[in-house]
């Protein structure tokens, strides 16, 4: 152990050790929970209870923890002696044991008191009555798992029989316990494997220590015998195992029972198929079987060819997130993914009209086209496969080349088939359009790979036809709200695409003809009695602005258009989400109108100084917060833009939206005003060109200081101080954290580095009651109170002076810290929980902490 | 049992059902549709109108110019709107016993059937369909005879001429059948006519069937009838809906265990689904009022209207429409409006709770309390004055041929600022609009059918399991614009069974049982003998009493006495004579015990033969046969009277009597 790290762990000991209260407390809990008598603590203290014992024990693997507290070991002993324990008290002392049982030095001291056989030996409750409950057996199977850190844990649980009760426990009834039962037979195998072997296992020389030997054994039987449970309890065990270890002596293993597995996939009598795919996707990812040249890759390939396209997809799509794989893996796990996709072509277009994504010989669609033609399984496949494709899409690096186009035309298919407005031309077709007329599960999933592919190249002759079906879907009244949001989503990220740079003549004739189409749908959509039609419409029109307020065609056709107006009308929208939204959407398209430089507004019924009016009067009278929040977000996006310096003063603005926003009730609204106020002081910083501001001209010291001067003034102008030092004290703790951040950030402005010091002269010098009377308030109000009526003190804080001896002399950095540490630190502690226990059980009279 | 099909058209449905000696009419509707071939009657002299050039034949011959006109490619008939009535060939309808009428839709060719058919039974109704109805035909009347037309076109009926005609005239059906509408007074005597009805209620028609009409949730009184006897249900489903709007929900769980369904009403476009329709019809409706354009709707003035005018009330304000007024012009807008919130019983439960809270269950009665919502009932008087612009005006007829709506037409549609929003799914509105080219204003097809579509329909046929579906063939196929939409038809097993115009059905279903009452006293009088375990017969000597369908056994008449005067009772010529009653007999007889029975008594050369049906006991001294078969026994001699009767006797012996 190098020095570094036995440092690190005597630190840690000594950070988590047991204190001398909790020390104290700790007998009285323990006889408290080994009452009979005393109500049961609820599970979660008792899971902190766990929680605490793991961390004292993490870093201190002596004895002395059951020596110096022997309450520990007595609370066992009843608990044991008990008649009938409780279960969850029997849970808690079977983890706690283990807990304490995983260094070997306490092991040794709980075998001494012989507590351990009589806890997880034949004679312990593993036997009794209470071995019906669940929670004793899970709490069993956690405390063996804990315990099993060290050869003489490891030789108790093999001598002991504890093995065969594992495996009994894997077929638990409760899932928890089957679950927990095979992690802790993997967790076994590796540790036995791990600290057992001497010298690299190997398939010729295969010497397994006992208690692995008995687990791969079970295995192998498991896998050979005619019992479907047990060879699903195996595979579950492997998949866990190859998930979690990555070590070489897995391949041996693997090695072993191969064989077995690949007759899986061939034989139609073991219902194990459904179980393949994921331990085959986990071996995948373990470097131990990514060597190309293996016998495994031949398996994952068997397995994309045996298992039902339902089964195979999750296989075929992990395979293809694979780096290193094989390319004819690869081909083949796309065939899986692309055949449903490439009957759903087939079944659509005219035979030869179009070649389909795959080759014919390679692929044998009857299963997909059987599954497609049931009604019960139609739906899920697509959904399925289509979230696989959207997963691929998503990823930045696709290793195999997906066949865009022609994928695109087969969304487009399955697109109009849910709407009906696709006449199929075969048997297939007419039977799939059937099934899938109005669902919308479909309809969502394929507009959201429609919108993934967007990113992707090669489509670009499809455009026309692919906007045919989005506005379809926009127009139809038909579309439900869900599935009209989605369409909303992938129209966007089409139109963007259509913005490119190298756009044609006729593609610009194009593009715009869709623009004009779109806006006549969103006018139509913008009076929908719906709201969540209308919210969703708003949306889509901000992110179009967002993405293409740059493009003149974008411009033009949004402005020559009704939206701007009827956005402006949805200002007095009885909904507040829609309130909200127009708000947002009003402000982006400012960009456009007010902000532009040429500010082509036609027919609106707000002019620039309207709209900000409008603004501000829902920011002050809204009843609702979400309006109020997407105002004062507008504003700062404004601001953050340079736009208001256009509107009047910007010193005005911020001034007149502090004061309306510091008195709000909703704190998310408080906390916009304070982004405001920061991006207010940074502008104003860089514009006035102190050195702190990366772009601005080096100015002399002289400068600096007149300009300091100058922005300090303009802050007191726009009050900025009042709210934030108020902010400090606000009961909700972000914005005291955020309006600290400001303050110090002021503060470093004013007082570059090292001046603090230098100015001490103004610390020495008394600070006057004023400033004294805000450090005290502050010291309190940090904790509790909220920050009294303004001016009640005699702070002015328009006052530059006093403002300037506020922000050096009241002690900010303190009050950061403090605003960060975290507000249940108190009744986070050991202490706090120990006293609580008791409490519960009525045995402290006073009970000093809170806890919530 | 048989089903007379009279109209073709599967949502106005006219049908005659003859079961067990009763001939039902199920509804009577009209087909409307042939006034699309008229040309609009103004109610105020349209210059537009006026000028339309007269039709000319391919060969120059102008004869027809008076009676057909041309408008942008379109010929109509210049003359008073005529209809095209159920088949009145296909059965003498004097013999139609009853008339069941499903919903106020489906009774507009009431007066013609009752007035002239030599119609003498009864007409059954809820009292909702019959008063919303009335209101119905008050209208059409009002629309047509107010603009009175000089002349009546009869020449292009010809069928020579018609031949000529474009399409399409040309194909139209039966036209030497249609008829201009009727009169008031022929409303009345048809109205007359009908008896009310309420939900559940139990009719019984001559004793033979029993009608039921249930609630069908698609208007305020629709109903579905039930048709049923002891051992045989029909049900009769028209214009049905299962979507929660303002009339009672409809009953479904009634139509089980039915022999044949009858199915016809469902929705006339089922790709339109009613939510999302109204959705279009509001976001149209705002969209114009805020682009200061006019809205016209083309309605009915009952029905969907109410269902607009509660979706306008919640969004109104939130479109900021609070300021556009809403006119409703209709001989019958304000008998319409007050009637909906009167029918408390027949209204969904949610409408009906209202009624004890101080508030009408429609909330257009706020609309109109408030101002927002005026109604007229017509363009004429008031409305003049308080007319405003823009505004939203509902009026009839959707055909728009006939009504206020083709003022509307005429004044609003030269502007491509105003809207007509077509929501009576009934007419085409591309036909509609056709004598109204070249149009400016804007068109919005938002038709709200709410009838049920055809995935309600099978879940509904699953539901209640009938045992025969019989509908139009229109529902056997998708329909003809969307050939592929093969979701859109009826798919049950069996498959249904469909009908045309003018088609006579043989329903599959036989009758094989009847119900018949035993009087206590003769019931008491039998004596059941149990011949197996657990089955007892008894005979029955009866008279059988028939009158009005019901069948009675009665005691049989004693004996008749001896005359006790010269004079015979009259009675006694009905009752036919009693002869005294011989028992029954059952059981077999083992021939070997019979011959031993037989030697006993002293035949001593028996000779017994097997056939194949039994045996054939040989009596050789006296010349005799015993024929013993299964269920008969015979005894051949020749002219011993004696000796048969000794035989008889050993025979009987072996059976029991009772």
């Amino acid at each position: 152990m190098s020095l570094r790290e036995s440092w690190f762990i005597a630190r840690a000991r000594h950070r988590f050790a047991m204190t001398p209260e909790c020390a104290l407390l700790l007998p009285g809990v323990c006889a408290a929970l080994a009452d009979p008598r005393q109500p049961c603590s609820d599970d979660t203290c008792l899971e902190k209870l766990l929680d605490w014992f793991r961390v004292l024990t993490r870093f201190d693997p002596t004895v002395n923890l059951v020596q110096d507290n022997p309450c520990l070991t007595e609370l066992i002993t009843s608990v044991l002696a008990l008649p009938e324990p409780s279960p969850s008290i029997l849970s808690f002392t079977l983890r706690l044991a283990g807990i304490l049982a995983a260094s070997e030095t306490r092991f040794q001291h709980l075998q001494q008191e012989q507590l351990l056989l009589r806890l997880f030996g034949r004679d312990g409750p593993l036997n009794s009555a209470l071995w019906e409950d669940a929670s004793v057996r899970s709490g069993w199977v956690a405390g063996v798992h804990s315990m099993v850190h060290h050869q003489p844990a490891l030789r108790f649980l093999c001598n002991g029989g504890g093995i065969d009760v594992i495996f009994t426990l894997q077929g638990d009834p409760s899932l928890f316990v089957a679950s927990a039962a095979s992690q802790l037979l993997v967790h076994v195998l590796t540790f036995s494997v791990e600290s057992e072997t001497t010298k690299p296992l190997s398939t010729t020389d295969c010497d397994w220590p006992a208690c692995a030997q008995m687990i791969i054994k079970h295995i192998e039987d498991s896998l050979q015998s005619s019992s479907a449970s047990h060879i699903e309890q195996s595979l579950k065990l492997l998949t866990g195992l190859f998930d979690s270890c990555r070590a070489m002596w897995t391949k041996v293993l693997w090695l072993c029972i191969a064989k077995q597995i690949k007759s899986f996939l061939t034989e139609e009598t073991v219902q194990a198929q459904h179980m393949l795919a994921n331990l085959l996707l986990k071996m995948a990812w373990s470097p131990v079987f990514s060597d190309t040249e293996g016998s495994f890759w031949a398996l994952v390939t068997s397995a994309l060819e045996h298992l039902t396209p339902v089964q195979a997809g999750p296989l075929a799509v992990g395979v293809l997130r694979l780096y290193k794989c094989p390319q004819d893996v690869r081909m083949q796990a796309l065939t899986v993914l692309l055949q449903p996709m490439d009957c759903i072509l087939r079944a659509a277009s005219q035979p030869l009209e179009y070649a389909g994504l795959l080759d014919e010989s390679v692929s044998d669609p009857t299963t997909v086209e059987s599954l497609l033609s049931s009604k019960s399984s139609c739906a899920s496949l697509l959904c399925q496969t289509l979230a696989h494709l959207e997963q691929l899409l998503s990823l930045i690096h696709l290793h195999v080349d997906l066949p865009y186009a022609s994928l695109l035309r087969s969304l487009m298919a399955i697109l109009q088939f849910c709407n009906g407005f696709l006449s199929p031309a075969s048997p297939l077709g007419s039977t799939i359009s059937r099934i899938l007329i109005n669902c919308l599960r479909v309809q969502k999933s394929a507009l959201d790979v429609l919108a993934a592919l967007s990113e992707r190249k090669g489509c670009d002759a499809l455009i026309g036809s692919l906007f045919d079906v989005l506005l379809a879907y926009l127009e139809s009244p038909n579309t439900s709200p869900t599935v009209l949001k989605k369409a909303f989503q992938a129209t966007s990220k089409w139109l963007v695409r259509l913005q490119g740079p190298s756009c044609s003549n006729s593609q610009r004739q194009q593009t715009e003809k869709i623009l004009e189409d779109v806006f006549l749908v969103l006018q139509k959509r913008l009076c929908s009695p719906s709201w969540e039609v209308r919210d969703s419409s708003l949306e889509f029109l901000t992110v179009l602005i967002k993405y293409l307020r740059d493009q003149d065609e974008f411009r033009q056709s949004l402005l020559s258009s009704e939206v701007p107006r009827l956005t402006e009308n949805l200002l007095e929208d009885p909904e507040s989400y829609v309130r909200a939204s127009a708000v947002t959407a009003v402000g982006h398209l400012a960009f456009i109108t007010y902000f532009a430089p040429e500010s082509p507004v036609v027919g609106s019924q707000y002019n620039k100084e309207n709209t900000v009016a409008k603004l501000q009067e829902i920011l002050s009278t809204d009843s609702e917060g979400f309006p109020r929040r997407a105002v004062i977000n507008i504003f700062t996006k404004w601001l953050r833009q340079g736009c208001t310096g256009q509107l009047e003063d910007t010193e005005q603005f911020v001034s007149r939206v502090i004061q309306i926003v510091e008195h709000d009730l909703d704190w998310e609204v408080r906390l916009g005003g304070l982004e405001l106020v920061e991006v207010f002081c940074s502008k104003t910083i860089c514009q006035l060109g102190h050195p702190t501001c990366p772009y601005a001209p080096v100015l002399s010291t002289v400068t600096s200081s007149i300009h300091q001067n100058e922005s300090l003034q303009i802050f007191c102008r726009a009050k900025l101080f009042g709210f934030l030092f108020r902010s400090l004290c606000d009961c909700d703790k972000p914005l005291g954290q955020r309006a600290c951040d400001i303050l110090l950030c002021l503060k470093s402005n004013f007082y570059p580095f090292g001046t603090v010091e230098d100015s001490q002269g103004i610390e020495d010098s008394p600070p006057g009651p004023s400033i004294a009377w805000l450090q005290r308030t502050l010291r309190q109000g940090s904790l509790a109170q909220n920050f009294p009526t303004e001016g009640g003190n005699g702070v002015d804080f328009q006052d530059p002076e006093s403002m300037m001896l506020a922000l050096g002399t009241v002690g900010l950095e303190d009050l950061h810290d403090e605003l960060n540490r975290c507000s249940d630190h108190v009744e986070k502690s050991p202490q706090s929980l120990l006293r609580d226990i008791l409490a519960t059980v009525g045995t402290v009279e006073e009970n000093e902490a809170d806890c919530y | 049992m048989k089903l007379y099909c009279l109209s073709g058209h599967p949502t106005l449905p006219c049908n005659v059902l003859k079961f067990k000696s009763t001939t039902i009419m199920l509804d009577c509707g009209l087909d409307m549709t042939s006034t699309l071939n008229f040309l609009p009657l103004p109610l105020v002299q349209s210059p537009r109108l006026s000028k339309l050039p007269g039709w000319v034949l391919k060969d120059g011959s102008t004869f027809l110019d008076k009676e057909l006109k041309e408008c942008s490619g379109h010929v109509f008939v210049d003359s008073v709107p005529e209809f095209c009535l159920p088949e009145t060939e296909l059965l003498d309808l004097s013999t139609v016993d009853v008339i069941l009428i499903s919903n106020y839709h489906c009774m507009m060719a009431l007066p013609y059937i009752t007035e002239y058919t030599g119609f003498t039974g009864t007409v059954y109704a809820t009292e909702p369909t019959v008063q919303i109805g009335r209101l119905l035909m008050e209208e059409l009347v009002n629309s047509i005879e107010r603009v009175p037309k000089a002349q009546s076109a009869s020449m292009w009926k010809n069928k020579e001429v018609q031949r000529l005609l474009p399409a399409p005239l040309k194909d139209a059906v039966e036209v030497s059948m249609w008829r201009k509408c009727y009169t008031m007074p022929e409303v009345n005597a048809a109205l007359s006519k009908i008896q009310l009805v309420g939900y559940s209620q139990k009719i019984e028609l001559f004793g033979a069937v029993q009608v039921t009409p249930l609630s069908s949730g698609y208007a305020l009184g629709s109903s579905n009838w039930i048709i049923q006897s002891h051992y045989e249900k029909v049900s009769y489903v028209s214009g049905s809906s299962l979507l929660t709007t303002h009339p009672q929900p409809m009953d479904q769980a009634s139509l089980k265990n039915s022999d044949v369904l009858i199915l016809t009403g469902l929705t006339q476009i089922p790709t339109a689904n009613p939510d999302g329709m109204v959705g279009e019809f509001c976001s149209n409706l705002a969209m114009t009022v805020r682009n200061g354009g006019n809205v016209l709707v083309p309605c009915y003035p009952s029905g969907v209207i109410y269902d607009l005018l509660e979706c306008l009330y919640q969004y109104i304000d939130s479109a900021g429409l609070s300021n556009v007024p809403f006119y409703f012009i209709s001989p019958v807008a304000n008998s319409s409006l007050e009637f909906s919130q009167i029918f408390a019983e027949w209204l969904c439960h949610n409408k009906q709770t209202k009624v004890y809270l101080p508030e009408p269950p429609f909330p257009h009665a706020e609309l109109i309390q408030t101002n927002k919502l005026k109604h007229y009932p017509s363009i004429h008087g008031d409305f003049s004055n308080d007319f405003k612009q823009p505004c939203v005006v509902f009026t009839g007829h959707p055909s728009l041929r006939f009504g206020d709506v083709v003022h509307f037409m005429e004044l609003w549609g030269k502007s491509s600022l105003n809207t007509v929003i077509f929501t009576e799914p009934d007419f085409s509105y591309l036909d509609a609009l056709a004598p109204y080219q070249p149009l400016a204003m804007k068109c919005v097809y938002c038709p709200i059918d709410t009838r049920l579509n055809f995935i309600q329909v099978s879940k509904l046929l699953k539901e209640v399991q009938p045992l025969h579906v019989v509908c139009p063939e229109q529902y056997t196929q998708p329909p003809p614009t969307q050939s592929h939409r093969t979701d859109l038809m009826i798919d049950c097993q069996p498959p249904p069974m469909s009908y045309r115009r003018a088609e006579v059905l043989t329903l599959p279903y036989k009758r094989r049982y009847e119900k018949i009452e035993i009087m206590p006293e003769l019931a008491d009088s039998l004596v059941p003998l149990e011949i197996k375990p657990g089955i007892s017969l008894a005979t029955v000597s009866a008279v059988l009493h028939t009158k009005d369908n019901k069948h009675v056994l009665q005691l049989p008449p004693k004996p008749p006495q001896p005359p006790t005067s010269k004079k015979r009772k009259r009675v006694s010529d009905d009752v036919p004579e009693c002869k005294p009653l011989k028992p029954l007999l059952s059981g077999s007889i083992p021939v070997d015990q019979f011959v031993q029975t037989l030697e006993k008594h002293g035949f001593s050369d028996v000779k017994v033969e097997d056939t194949a049906k039994g045996h054939i006991v040989l009596l050789q001294e006296a010349e005799t046969l015993i024929q013993i078969e299964e269920d008969s026994t015979h005894i051949i001699c020749d002219n011993d009277e004696p000796l048969r009767v000794k035989l008889r006797d050993l025979v009987l012996k072996f059976l029991q009597k009772f």
